[in-house]
């Protein structure tokens, strides 16, 4: 399978080492000439020095017979333009774009790039999940582009929730408790009549611009900890 | 019209004075505050400072109300990415991105967006100046001394 990677800077390094090691075609393309030396050093010849939006750089790359394009430079108008070139003048089946201003993901999507990672918003879930205190927990992001995601939220104790059935409560819509993991971590598939309680991790498929209204459906009324 | 210019350059300054001293209503945007220098004296726009790719500074830069947008920085890929978000974003009717790269250019003429080549241009001015028939009475180069 052969990947080219634009931008060899931390994230570059990384991914074409992974790939490497499990035996498959990479070519890193960076502008500047010193991370190229350094890189030619490490992985051998697979780097080709230049800027990877121009049309002459990745013919050079052999984009067109690319499987993955993969674009992971700290400036998203690069990650942007490559992926566009990638995808439109060079037809590569898949290319994906780092992200590094979460803003910039829906627009992203909304001009067809289909895979993108945003390194922020993946740094900033990891620690939320380390916060003990934090009411809810981005779990999963659905990739198939409809931007639904899988969160968990913990209902905290004295929230107006406590006590009622499932049926009872007023999710937003779209929004689907999937899972209970009850105290002492039994997990129930949840029915209409499951009563809630003090510290039940609920885990619901949302999408993001419900997941804060669902956040506060079942925490409201808790007392901040 | 109410315009947004990306980029104070000496495009986006002169096109700037162009558009306010036509009567439309002028905003300038530049990452760099020193960069409004360029714009005329009496320039009766609006400036913000702000890089124009981030969602948040062109909605300070009103273009929520715009009906037209040009992106003419000195960076090429800004300059697409920002067209690309004032166009299929905030549906903005005229937008107008320089670039200078030809098969970059054609792509994203392709793609929906009108393009300007400054090298093109230039290139075709100086073709057409370099073909006109000479002027009948054709001056004298100036002598020295």
């Amino acid at each position: 399978m052969y990947n080219i990677i634009v931008g060899g800077g931390k994230v570059g390094y990384f991914l074409a080492r992974g790939l490497l090691d499990q035996g498959h075609e990479v070519l890193i393309v960076e502008r500047d000439p010193a991370k190229c030396e350094m890189l030619t050093e490490e992985f051998g010849s697979v780097v080709l020095q230049g800027d990877g939006c121009e049309t002459a750089v990745l013919d050079e790359a052999g984009a067109a017979r690319a499987e993955n394009f993969i674009s992971v430079t700290g400036d998203d108008e690069v990650n942007l333009v490559a992926c566009q070139v990638a995808k439109h003048l060079f037809h590569v089946p898949r290319a994906i774009a780092r992200i590094n201003n979460p803003k910039n993901e829906p627009i992203f999507l909304k001009i067809g790039i289909d895979f993108t990672v945003s390194s922020t918003n993946v740094i900033l879930e990891h620690i939320e999940e380390e916060l003990p205190a934090y009411p809810l927990v981005h779990l999963l992001r659905l990739l198939d582009g409809t931007a639904y995601g899988i969160v968990e939220v913990k209902v905290p104790l004295g929230a107006q929730v406590v006590g009622r059935r499932l049926r009872d409560l007023r999710l937003p819509h779209p929004s689907q408790v999937l899972l209970i993991v009850k105290r002492g971590g039994m997990p129930t598939v949840p029915a209409p009549d499951t009563m809630l309680e003090a510290d039940d991790d609920l885990v619901a498929l949302t999408s993001p611009e419900t997941a804060e209204q669902l956040r506060a459906v079942l925490t409201d009324g808790a007392t901040r900890s | 019209m109410n315009a947004i210019i990306m980029g104070c350059s000496r495009t986006g300054s002169i096109l700037a004075g162009l558009l306010a001293s036509e009567g439309h209503q002028v905003t300038v945007l530049d990452m760099n505050p020193n960069a409004f220098r360029l714009l005329p004296p009496n320039f009766g726009g609006v400036v913000v400072v702000g890089n124009g790719i981030d969602e948040d500074v062109l909605r300070r830069a009103g273009i929520e109300q715009a009906d037209a947008f040009a992106a003419v920085t000195q960076n090429e890929n800004q300059n697409i990415m920002a067209a690309q978000i004032a166009r299929h974003r905030f549906n903005v009717q005229r937008v107008v991105c320089r670039i200078h790269d030809p098969s970059r250019e054609q792509l994203y003429e392709s793609l929906g967006l009108r393009t300007i080549n400054p090298a093109r241009v230039g290139a075709q001015l100086v073709h057409e100046a370099l073909l006109r028939e000479p002027a009948t009475a054709q001056a004298e180069p100036p002598r020295s001394g």
